[in-house]
């Protein structure tokens, strides 16, 4: 019942939307009926124009961020656990955190062209710093009445990285990569976009540049369930991480 | 012959920002192996930096502790720590937390599930081996770093506030629970408070230290019998208690005007 009631919302909105077009308040190639949207998606996915674009993105997306996770939280636990570490990298830390990510974009085309390799160092790129500063945080938090009394019990420094430091640093770590994720998606869109020959991104800008736009907004709202999905299963997961938190 | 020997220790807090801080000043004690001694004194006396640097968690720079004649220089398990906090390890549960030193030592899978078990019931946490210490209460939380701590044998028991942070009926409780143990298998205990009652209660010798920079202002023999039910209704007692505090008063207020208004 209480879920049914959250998704009212939507049913409302989907409904004015149908409204709005069917009535013509706006022109139709702005706002195409849903049900016409609906048409075209089954027209994408029974082309399989939307399965190729689609495992495009998909690879783009999970081998970034995989980099971006691996390296980020190495970098991370490795700088608030080493301090010369911190020393040396933690200055391009502070430096490349703010820079507008989608910035890279030409830098990373002009490096690797406009294939799968640009996209996903891109993404590696533009996500590692989240997931860094998130594990950094995190294991500086590491309470030292933990690291004393792991010590006291007979563990070697690595083992208090692994055993101590690491699950401490995992909650920050884990809300830096949910981080990580929005950001990817965003990244993935705006570069396929701009310098690409497949993915989701290519498919929107080139159904939008051809006027077909019922496809190009099935496209669009595709992406925006899957992004709501990645986000809704990464949360899900957190959960069952974190089941000693109560 | 004295177990732990410490001599002319200094220690210069630093903090992050500001000026550093002369924590202690010139401690020496000597302590006896099998003795229950309380450090007591204000709060920022530096009784548990003094207790952190017998564990070894904190660098002796002046002076020198040694442990049996051995110098400390890092954490060992001959000298097991109990926090205020309990530190116990919130993602591993109840069992797996007192399992952790065990897996550190040469025994068979066997035997450290067998250790661990009786420690778990030695303070009364059977039924709760597979709860995470989120699950706990504070005194449930306290017993199981207690059986952690135990379960790795130490000599020597370091305690930093251990019931600082319980009610006033499971301090009790507790207070009571440790003199037991302690009687069965004698260990070394010293035992931070800033408690008079709790250091003339648990203590064979009460180590006085004065307000920042730390120093032991005087050596108190409690000498009472610990086994009597009624000893903390006792005149005994109460004179003990009254002494301590008389030296204690000054330091506090001493260590209150140390304070700078918030």
């Amino acid at each position: 019942m209480n879920r049914a009631l959250r998704c009212l919302p939507l049913l409302i909105l989907a409904l004015a939307w149908e409204f709005i077009s069917r009535t013509g308040l706006v022109s139709g190639s702005a706002l195409p009926s849903l049900v016409k949207i609906g048409e075209a998606w089954w027209g994408l996915a029974r082309d399989g124009d939307l399965w190729t674009h689609g495992a495009a993105s998909a690879w783009r997306v999970g081998a970034g961020l995989f980099c971006a996770i691996v390296i980020g939280a190495a970098l991370g636990i490795g700088m608030a656990w080493w301090r010369p570490a911190d020393m040396v990298l933690g200055p391009f830390v502070e430096i490349f955190y703010p820079l507008p990510k989608s910035a890279l974009i030409p830098v990373t085309a002009l490096w690797l062209g406009f294939g799968d390799g640009s996209k996903i160092l891109l993404i590696a790129l533009g996500c590692m710093l989240p997931v860094t500063i998130g594990a950094y945080n995190g294991a500086r938090s590491s309470d030292r009445t933990l690291v004393w009394s792991a010590r006291s019990m007979g563990a070697g420094r690595l083992r208090v990285l692994r055993d101590v430091v690491a699950p401490s640093a995992l909650p920050e770590l884990l809300s830096g990569i949910r981080t990580a994720l929005a950001i990817s998606f965003v990244l993935l869109i705006a570069s396929e976009l701009i310098v690409a020959r497949s993915g989701f991104g290519y498919l929107i800008g080139f159904l939008g540049a051809n006027g077909t736009y019922e496809p190009m907004f099935a496209v669009v709202l595709t992406v925006a369930f899957l992004g709501f999905v990645a986000d809704r299963l990464y949360q899900a997961f957190t959960r069952r991480v974190f089941a000693w938190r109560e | 012959m004295s177990e732990i020997t410490i001599e002319g220790v200094r220690h210069l807090y630093k903090p992050a920002r500001g000026k550093p801080v002369l924590a202690l000043d010139d401690v020496s004690l000597e302590i006896a192996p099998r003795e229950f001694i309380a450090l007591l004194g204000p709060s920022g006396c530096g009784k548990s930096t003094l207790l952190y640097m017998i564990g070894g968690f904190l660098p002796v720079e002046t002076g020198s502790i040694r442990v049996n004649g051995k110098k400390v220089e890092g954490p060992g398990p001959e000298r097991g720590i109990v926090f205020q906090h309990f530190a116990l390890f919130p993602w591993k549960t109840v069992k797996q937390n007192v399992l952790y030193g065990l897996e550190r030592q040469a025994l068979q899978r066997g035997e450290r599930e067998a250790r661990a078990q009786t420690f778990i019931d030695m303070v009364g946490l059977s039924g709760f081996e597979d709860a995470y210490p989120s699950q706990l209460s504070g005194g449930m939380k306290q017993r199981a770093a207690i059986a952690r701590t135990l379960a790795i044998d130490p000599r020597i028991l370091l305690m930093d506030e251990p019931f600082g942070a319980l009610d006033a009926q499971t301090r009790h409780l507790m207070q009571d629970e440790l003199l037991g143990i302690w009687r069965r298998s004698p260990k070394t205990v010293i035992f931070v408070t800033h408690d008079v009652q709790e250091a003339v209660y648990l203590a064979g010798r009460v180590a006085v230290m004065s307000a920042r920079p730390g120093k032991i202002m005087d050596i108190v023999d409690i000498g009472l019998d610990k086994s009597d039910p009624d000893l903390q209704r006792s005149k005994a007692f109460a004179d003990k208690v009254d002494q301590l505090w008389r030296l204690v008063r000054d330091e506090a207020i001493k260590a209150q005007q140390g304070r700078r208004p918030l």
